[in-house]
């Protein structure tokens, strides 16, 4: 069974002290070509929590029988039957949307992030804890993409959700900004998504750096080193 | 500047103000050039830049608790300020001179450390993002003999006046290339510059002066110690090198090197743009190496690529390679054997 504390610890370590994206800096290439937008980022990021939960509780339940010498080739193999399960349902229900995505879900076999947990959480922990695990990392995974998604697409076209319609035939996407906005094409193309993610572990890092100070009881942020002072 | 010096200790009068405000002089005559042959809606455009630049490195030293005074002063901001302006077509609204600004004092100088930190040019980082996020609006140069008033420039500018398409015209770098893709090897350069009113006398028309200008501002720079010879001659010699050999095995087809090298940033990027101290190479053959394989990436990129110049990304692909290149062009210790 799992208790309180080590589901709030697999909780925390998945949303936010270990997120995916911003701290392991895993799954980078779907991470730079799908978040173009909302949707396209929140879609994978489900493709990719559905594969993580099934690979970690498989691979938590076979741990024992799995020999250590071939485990990758195993773990592989576990992962590349899962994300065809994923990739065929795609094509089937969501088919416009599975031909955005295009080459990235079968890709999930190869995202570091899937194999990440299953080394290094599911090969050494019961199936409880391994399911708890691959949910909320991908749960991490799931609100970066979908906020560097929208920051890429706001700056982007001035627009939000845009291609909901693929998943949900009756919305439209959200247009935020004037129909002039010219949109900054540069945040839509991969040194874009470079910079944008860029800024969210800054900020992510400002956010802890503060609340260390403010736990170890300072008021104010570290000062930066070497104070210059003012000549003119 | 330095914790340490060589001797003889001489007490030279260099500080970054000053050397900065000696760059803005040298820019001077490349201005006046461009005011009295383009337009004068250069002007409204320096001084968008030139406030946008300082609001932006006011905004980010105040957020960097850094002295404000101190680096306000410098010129840095403003040099940088001024070269996207001139980079940048001379009609382009005001926001998008604001945004390529900002991108290159925000992201491109403070978010890697401030002045003296920085591995790309900023100017060049503005240039380049800006030809990638709007290249319509990038690629709109006035076209040749309009006449527009001061204000009528300021309104356009501004967004007060629609933006005609009749009054957009190509770089001479572009027109050229253009004109040899839709001939297909039926027209020939020479026919071309003799018959297109955007060509001049040895390159485009107004701009040929402005490149002169930029010319006679270096060679005051060079002279007054402000930058070397190396990097500039290797730039102008990788430039003229790649296009000589070209335009001698095929002159029908390429523009002959005095055209190139008064055309576009060719010159501006040879005396104000890889001289930059900080994001070129700093060692002796280290400038050489620099400045001679930008030149010739210009070239390529600006004659072979889907860019009207290739000024901007050379300069950036050469910035890259900077620690690489002065690793291995280390001079030996004063005192030491070469280094085999």
């Amino acid at each position: 069974m799992i208790s309180r504390d080590e589901l709030s610890e697999i909780r925390d370590n998945g949303l936010w002290k270990q997120n995916s994206s911003l701290v392991q800096i895993l799954g980078l290439c779907p991470l730079l070509a799908v978040t173009t937008n909302v949707v396209n980022g929140v879609m994978l990021s489900l493709a990719t929590i559905i594969v993580m939960a099934i690979a970690n509780v498989a691979v938590a339940s076979l741990r024992n029988l799995i020999p250590h010498e071939i485990r990758i080739p195993v773990f592989i193999l576990i992962v590349a039957a899962l994300v065809t399960v994923v990739d065929l349902l795609f094509n089937a229900q969501l088919h416009e949307l599975y031909l955005v995505l295009g080459i990235f879900i079968p890709l999930i076999v190869t995202n570091c992030i899937v194999l990440a947990r299953v080394e290094a959480f599911a090969n050494k922990n019961p199936p409880l804890q391994a399911a708890f695990d691959g949910v909320f990392m991908g749960v991490g995974m799931l609100w970066t993409l979908a906020l560097l998604g929208g920051l890429r697409e706001l700056i982007g076209g001035g627009t939000l959700f845009s291609g909901i319609d693929m998943v949900f035939p009756g919305l439209q996407p959200l247009q935020l900004l004037p129909a002039d906005y010219p949109g900054l094409l540069l945040a839509m193309l991969p040194p874009g998504a470079f910079i944008l993610l860029g800024c969210l572990i800054a900020w992510k890092n400002w956010v802890e750096a503060r609340a260390a100070a403010r736990h170890s009881g300072q008021r104010s942020l570290p000062t930066p080193p070497a104070p210059l002072t003012d000549h003119a | 500047m330095m914790a340490w010096s060589t001797p003889p200790y001489l007490l030279a009068d260099v500080s970054v103000r000053r050397v900065m405000l000696q760059v803005l002089v040298a820019l001077l005559p490349g201005i006046a050039a461009y005011v009295w042959l383009i337009g004068p809606s250069i002007l409204v455009q320096l001084v968008i830049a030139t406030l946008a630049a300082l609001l932006g490195e006011a905004v980010m030293l105040r957020l960097r608790r850094r002295p404000l005074l101190l680096f306000l002063t410098d010129g840095s901001a403003i040099v940088s300020a001024w070269l996207i302006a001139l980079a940048f077509p001379p009609l382009s609204p005001w926001w998008l001179t604001v945004v390529g600004v900002l991108f290159a004092i925000v992201i491109a100088k403070h978010l890697y450390g401030g002045l003296g930190q920085n591995p790309f040019n900023p100017a060049m980082i503005a240039f380049a993002a800006c030809i990638v996020s709007f290249p319509a609006l990038m690629s709109q140069w006035p076209a040749l003999g309009l006449k527009l008033s001061l204000a009528e420039q300021f309104e356009i500018i501004a967004g007060l006046a629609p933006r005609i398409d009749a009054m957009s015209g190509a770089t001479p770098l572009d027109a050229l290339k253009t004109a040899l893709k839709l001939g297909e090897g039926a027209v020939d350069v020479p026919t071309l510059l003799a018959n297109q009113d955007v060509f001049g006398n040895f390159a485009g028309r107004g701009w040929e002066w402005v490149s002169v200008g930029y010319l006679l501002g270096g060679l005051w720079l060079w002279q007054r110690k402000i930058i070397t010879w190396q990097t500039p001659v290797a730039f102008v010699g990788g430039l003229t090198l790649l296009a000589a050999i070209l335009w001698a095995w095929n002159p029908q087809q390429f523009a002959s090197p005095l055209f190139h090298l008064f055309s576009g940033g060719s010159l501006l990027g040879a005396f104000f743009i890889v001289t930059d101290p900080v994001s070129g190479s700093t060692t002796f053959r280290g400038k050489l190496i620099f400045g001679f394989l930008a030149g010739a990436i210009a070239y390529v990129i600006r004659v072979f690529g889907g860019y009207p110049d290739g000024v901007a990304f050379a300069v950036l692909l050469m910035n890259l390679c900077v620690p690489l290149i002065d690793m291995y062009t280390q001079p030996p210790i004063f005192g030491m054997k070469n280094p085999k």
